[in-house]
């Protein structure tokens, strides 16, 4: 392992309109002026806008997509971390994790560090379990149920105020003032996301997020508040702005302490006019906008990347209130060879015209037999 | 928070650009509503306020009590100042 330089792998190129968190992660790692390792990125595809970023990744790779299983998902890590010396996995996609959790001793053996919470920690907070939390933990989190037939639509007003937000497993999100709304918008995310489909009372208010980290151990590393100024029709940041609100910082607490989450997360909540908070979701791996942590003087990227190598990284700085971010869409311009190796081989190494300047460590030989 | 922590966060600059820190939310006011926004914010009453307007621009014959009263109302329907907030 390379505590003083070390390689650090992050999936989640994907920048685009509803970017994977891979680019703000890497952009905060390079913010901090003690990082002196390499970065690696890991793509699903040869046209993630991550790959083309100037001054981002020292050497890159091709993934196999999750859905084609989790030992052909190692073998290629396998793969790359004998070319490049991986020491450091910061996986952002939400289809990756379940193939990576409770994987330590595997990934391991391959030299590879992680800050991922167990398989147990991530359930906790998956969609369609969230609201146990309510009860279980007291944390504030809306009243819901999951269902797996329309026909339970029928009678849940009895149970639930209105109106609903009718959510697939992973993805998306309705708003519905009536049964025949909630039924229709059952029938679209089942067919898209599958079962159970996940139904929560709509809480009101204006939404928060907080990018936050956990020790492992109940404890809360950092956590930076941040409101959406602009969005996507999608309801993507597109700007968004540093919060001061003890209260966030607080339920982030609570979180970390009642599931002893280990390393990043995102908490997406409402909040009311008289401050009355609603958790409504838990991302299980960094938000897209996790750089205006590094820029607002708290980088968690940094502290998780210390905490998997297995350094402490001390007490964070406060973060900086009013910090904010404003995405941009831009076109890289770049000649048709810079596709060529990512399309053809599947990796561009450092010994390419490609890579940035930090430099990886020498390719690791095979052991002689 | 109660209403005068409240105010004391805002951020409020010189061009009139005011953000407030709890609810993330960014503002422009002119020199009028800026010298209004800052004078509640340091706890002024209605009668020094509109005091403090006289002297400041000399407004002739307006109707200065009705005009901050209206725009502290504007204040509120923004979130600037606390829904239950009176000037007095």
């Amino acid at each position: 392992m390379h505590l003083q330089k070390p390689v650090v792998a992050v999936t989640g190129l994907n920048a685009t309109d509803n970017p994977g968190p891979g680019v703000g992660v890497i952009r905060a790692l390079r913010r901090d002026p003690s990082f002196a390792g390499s970065v690696v990125g890991l793509a699903y595809d040869a046209l993630d806008p991550g790959l083309y970023v100037e001054g981002l990744l020292d050497a890159a790779f091709m993934l196999p997509y999750p859905s084609v299983g989790r030992d052909a998902w190692m073998d290629r890590l396998a793969y790359i971390s004998a070319q490049v010396a991986l020491d450091v996995l910061i996986p952002n996609l939400d289809r990756e994790l379940p193939a990576l959790l409770d994987q330590e001793a595997c990934l391991a053996s391959m030299g590879i560090a992680t800050m991922l919470p167990t398989s147990a920690q991530h359930d906790l907070r998956a969609k369609a379990q969230l609201h146990h939390l309510a009860r279980t933990a007291g944390l504030p989190v809306p009243p819901g149920c999951t269902v797996s037939h329309a026909d339970a639509l029928y009678g849940i007003h009895e149970r639930f105020e209105g109106p609903l937000v009718v959510k697939g497993a992973f993805h998306g999100a309705e708003v519905c003032h009536t049964v025949h709304d909630a039924v229709r918008a059952f029938h679209r995310t089942s067919a898209e996301w599958g079962m159970p489909v996940v139904i929560q009372q709509y809480a009101p208010g204006e939404e928060v997020n907080v990018c936050a980290v956990g020790d492992g151990r109940g404890g809360l590393v950092g956590a930076v508040p941040m409101k959406k100024l602009m969005q996507t029709r999608s309801g993507k940041g597109w700007a968004g702005v540093t919060i001061k609100d003890a209260a966030l910082l607080e339920l982030a607490a609570t979180f970390m302490q009642c599931t002893q989450w280990r390393g990043p997360c995102e908490l997406e909540v409402r909040r009311e006019v008289d401050g009355t908070l609603h958790l409504i979701e838990v991302n299980p791996r960094f938000p897209a906008w996790c750089a205006l942590t590094a820029g607002a003087g708290q980088n968690l990227v940094s502290a998780v990347v210390q905490l998997a190598l297995g350094l402490d990284p001390g007490t964070l700085p406060p973060y900086k209130v009013g910090t904010a971010f404003v995405r941009v869409a831009l076109d890289q311009i770049l000649d048709i060879s810079a596709l060529e190796s990512i399309t053809t081989r599947g990796e561009v190494l450092p010994s390419t015209e490609w890579t940035a300047s930090a430099g990886l460590p020498s390719r690791v030989e095979p052991e002689p037999s | 928070m109660n209403d005068a922590a409240r105010l004391a966060q805002l951020a409020i600059s010189p061009s009139g650009f005011v953000f407030d820190p709890h609810t993330g939310g960014t503002f422009t006011v002119n020199a009028t509503g800026r010298l209004i926004l800052e004078g509640v914010r340091d706890g002024l009453g209605l009668a020094a306020l509109t005091r403090h307007l006289e002297r400041r621009f000399a407004p002739g014959g307006a109707d200065l009590e009705r005009d901050v009263l209206e725009y502290v109302a504007r204040l509120r329907e923004n979130g600037l100042l606390p829904a239950g907030f009176e000037l007095h």
